[in-house]
């Protein structure tokens, strides 16, 4: 994992892109696009789901105060307690606080987006306690070193032969590139901590506001474990996490397995509300919750960016990106990445640290099409170059002056159409000299950057005098 | 007799004189009577989708007083450009000013061409006949933006001796994306490899599209790749004609 970024160069990743990374990243999202799009056939009333999940969130973030309050309530009243974190750096601290109390030494981990966000794990063996991933990605990605590189699957741009040999570079052992085997070293090595954790820590998809229930939706079983087995619990999820009552829960269970790995709903569906009440009863002696704003009520008071925050993590917007799909999470720069990435850490870490990510796409629509609570994921995209390249209230401008001296002169010449239809009789001429072959192979830059990948079809520029020279003119023409 | 006022967007006029004829000679054989306004440029969208909206607003006034001047339906070879002006020319002038006005009349008699044959004109064989074994591509702004997701295989079903065989990932972005290509021109050719990948699947002869732009870029991907595909905008499939 990395610390928070000063500046994220996307374009600069973009240039030096492992083959590996992408030939991976295509093979595993294919795979849940098709197991989407049959999920999805096979339930009719899916759009209008959308529509709805779309309008509970939006409501729930306008109403945030309210449900956070109910929420916080129902978490005590169940005999849980309830700590904000307006900052990473409070959440951490809240984290080491409990842990110190509890003199913990060892903390099981669940996968979780907001732990990531947070960067937990560093401050966690900063202070002498052993943090370990047990979801299986998250398990390999921290024997790697690195952050997550998809949203639900973090080891996604790794293939099993490079799996095979970071577990036998990192945990000496025998490991032969098969996924059923590679899981099966890592739960050997993963009962043993279960058993022997003093704190488990979890994220949560959901937070109930009526019931003060978090929700957790899982695949492996190591979400149980640790929730379970330790005599601790400690949560960290996202303030924008909170949905009022249980009827919307369901719109959320069905639309989110759906959309994110084709399953119906995943392997396990938790729901904690508070700890055990009694010895004898499963679960943990003592649950905390930590609500994490980081930046998060500061998205709110955008009308257009806040619909950012109306994610449901399900990953099934970087799954059709095609440019995602091409470059892989780590392009992102931070613990999030794909369209949602590209649209949320801009908001998050402002637009001077992140300004290249509004404009990794190309505004296609594919995310928008499968967003199971419709975020207009390109309007965001276009917001925010909007913020990048002449400001708004949140932000002054960032784009160099450079570029944004020649979009002036763009913008006067396309504004003032004779210098445009001045330009149109020129540039045939001028391009005529590098033409070859009726192409254009080579084009001074910044269409360099156009012809390094593919030439450039010659300047024609003759309608305009066709039009004119026409033998029959038609009634109504202008002239 | 209907009348149309030809929008040629910036990439026809500089890139697609041959198309920008088939347009008029399809139309006028359609009967439709067509107007040119020549002080029109660009609709302002490589400004728009960069983040440049003050920058636009002078572009976009000057194709409205360019179209303004007839009330007659506006007709463009490019969903992209089209949809920029149906969908954000509104949202650069404020409700209740004159420019507001009229960016929402503008925007609602604007229309891609093959949306002016299928939905205006309501024809959808125009007497083409191209024998070859073809494929199509979907240009996202006029698949998403326009919803336009029948329109262009329909015209095509009726074009004679013409073959059409599905492209894996039609709906999928070619990379284009105007200014991406020379901002993430890596990305941006990656995208474009994986087209033309597909495209050459086929076994087509030709691939078909409704886009100036998607078309520069595939184009050139095929020649690159040395291939013998022709990349052809829809228009000058129709145009086409029995020897």
């Amino acid at each position: 994992m990395s610390e928070t970024p000063s500046y994220i160069g996307f374009e600069a990743y973009t240039e030096h892109i492992p083959a590996s990374i992408p030939s991976a990243v295509q093979q595993a999202t294919s795979r849940f696009v098709g197991g989407r799009a049959a999920r999805v056939a096979e339930l009719p009333q899916f759009e209008q789901l959308r529509q709805i999940g779309s309008e509970i969130r939006l409501h729930t973030l306008q109403n945030l105060d309210v449900y956070l309050t109910r929420l916080e309530a129902a978490v005590q009243a169940a005999g849980g307690q309830v700590h904000w974190a307006s900052s990473a750096e409070d959440a951490r601290q809240i984290v080491l606080k409990i842990a110190s109390e509890h003199n913990v030494r060892r903390v099981v981990k669940s996968k979780s987006m907001a732990t990531e966000e947070i960067e937990l794990n560093q401050a966690l063996q900063a202070a002498g306690i052993e943090a370990i991933e047990t979801d299986l990605g998250e398990y390999i990605i921290q024997l790697a070193g690195t952050g997550p590189s998809h949203i639900i699957v973090p080891a996604v741009h790794l293939k099993k032969e490079e799996i095979a040999s970071l577990f036998r570079e990192k945990l000496q052992i025998d490991a032969p590139a098969d996924p059923a085997e590679l899981a099966r070293i890592a739960r050997e090595i993963l009962r043993e901590k279960f058993l022997s954790a003093d704190m488990g820590i979890s994220g949560g998809n959901f937070l109930v506001a009526e019931t003060g229930t978090l929700v957790m939706v899982t695949n492996e079983g190591n979400g149980r474990m640790c929730t379970t087995m330790p005599d601790l619990h400690v949560a960290v999820v996202g303030i924008d996490k909170v949905i009022p009552d249980w009827e919307s829960l369901t719109v959320f269970l069905k639309l989110l397995a759906r959309s994110a790995t084709g399953q119906k709903l995943s392997t396990y569906t938790q729901f904690i509300t508070g700890p055990r009440r009694e010895e004898g009863e499963f679960g943990p002696k003592e649950f905390h919750l930590v609500l994490l704003d980081n930046g998060r009520s500061n998205i709110l008071k955008d009308p257009v960016g806040r619909d950012v925050l109306k994610c449901i993590r399900c990953g099934a917007c970087a799954n059709v990106c095609p440019v995602y799909k091409n470059v892989g999470g780590f392009a992102y720069g931070s613990f999030i990445s794909g369209p949602i990435g590209a649209i949320l850490t801009p908001q998050m870490l402002g637009t001077p640290v992140a300004r290249e990510l509004p404009y990794a796409s190309t505004l296609c629509g594919a995310c928008a099409d499968v967003c199971p609570v419709k975020i207009p994921i390109p309007t965001i995209l276009r917001h925010l170059r909007h913020r990048v390249a002449e400001g708004d209230p949140a932000s002054a401008p960032t784009m160099p002056a450079p570029i944004r001296a020649v979009a002036g002169l763009a913008s006067l010449a396309l504004a003032w159409n004779w210098v445009y239809r001045l330009g149109t009789r020129l540039l045939p001429l001028l391009m005529s000299i590098f033409k070859r072959d009726g192409w254009l192979p080579w084009a001074p830059y910044p269409l360099s950057r156009w012809t390094q990948g593919r030439p450039l079809p010659p300047f024609t520029a003759g309608f305009r005098q066709w039009w004119k020279a026409r033998p029959v003119k038609k009634k109504g023409e202008q002239q | 007799m209907p009348k149309a006022q030809l929008f040629i967007t910036c990439l026809g006029d500089q890139f697609y004189t041959a198309t920008l004829q088939n347009m008029t000679r399809i139309l006028e054989d359609l009967g439709v009577e067509l107007i040119f306004p020549h002080e029109q440029t660009c609709c302002g969208q490589p400004l728009f989708n960069n983040g440049f909206d003050d920058q636009t607003r002078g572009v976009a006034l000057n194709f409205m007083r360019a179209f303004g001047k007839s009330d007659a339906p506006i007709v463009g070879p490019s969903g992209s450009c089209v949809s920029m002006i149906k969908h954000h020319y509104e949202e650069l002038f404020a409700p209740g000013t004159p420019e507001h006005a009229l960016a929402v009349d503008i925007a609602s008699r604007t229309f891609e061409f093959t949306e002016y044959l299928v939905h205006v004109l309501q024809v959808t064989n125009v007497g083409a006949a191209y024998p070859h074994k073809v494929t199509y591509h979907a240009s996202c702004h006029y698949l998403r933006e326009l919803g336009m997701k029948t329109e262009a295989k329909t015209l095509l079903m009726q074009v004679d001796g013409l073959e059409l065989v599905p492209l894996q990932d039609e709906e999928t972005c070619c990379g284009f994306g105007g200014a991406f290509t020379v901002t993430y021109p890596e990305v941006s050719r990656a995208m474009m490899e994986n087209k033309v990948k597909n495209i050459l699947a086929t076994g087509a002869d030709t691939v078909v599209m409704c886009e100036p732009g998607c078309l520069m870029n595939v184009a050139g991907g095929l020649r690159k790749a040395g291939a013998k595909v022709r990349a052809s905008h829809m228009i000058d499939v129709l145009a086409s004609k029995k020897p």
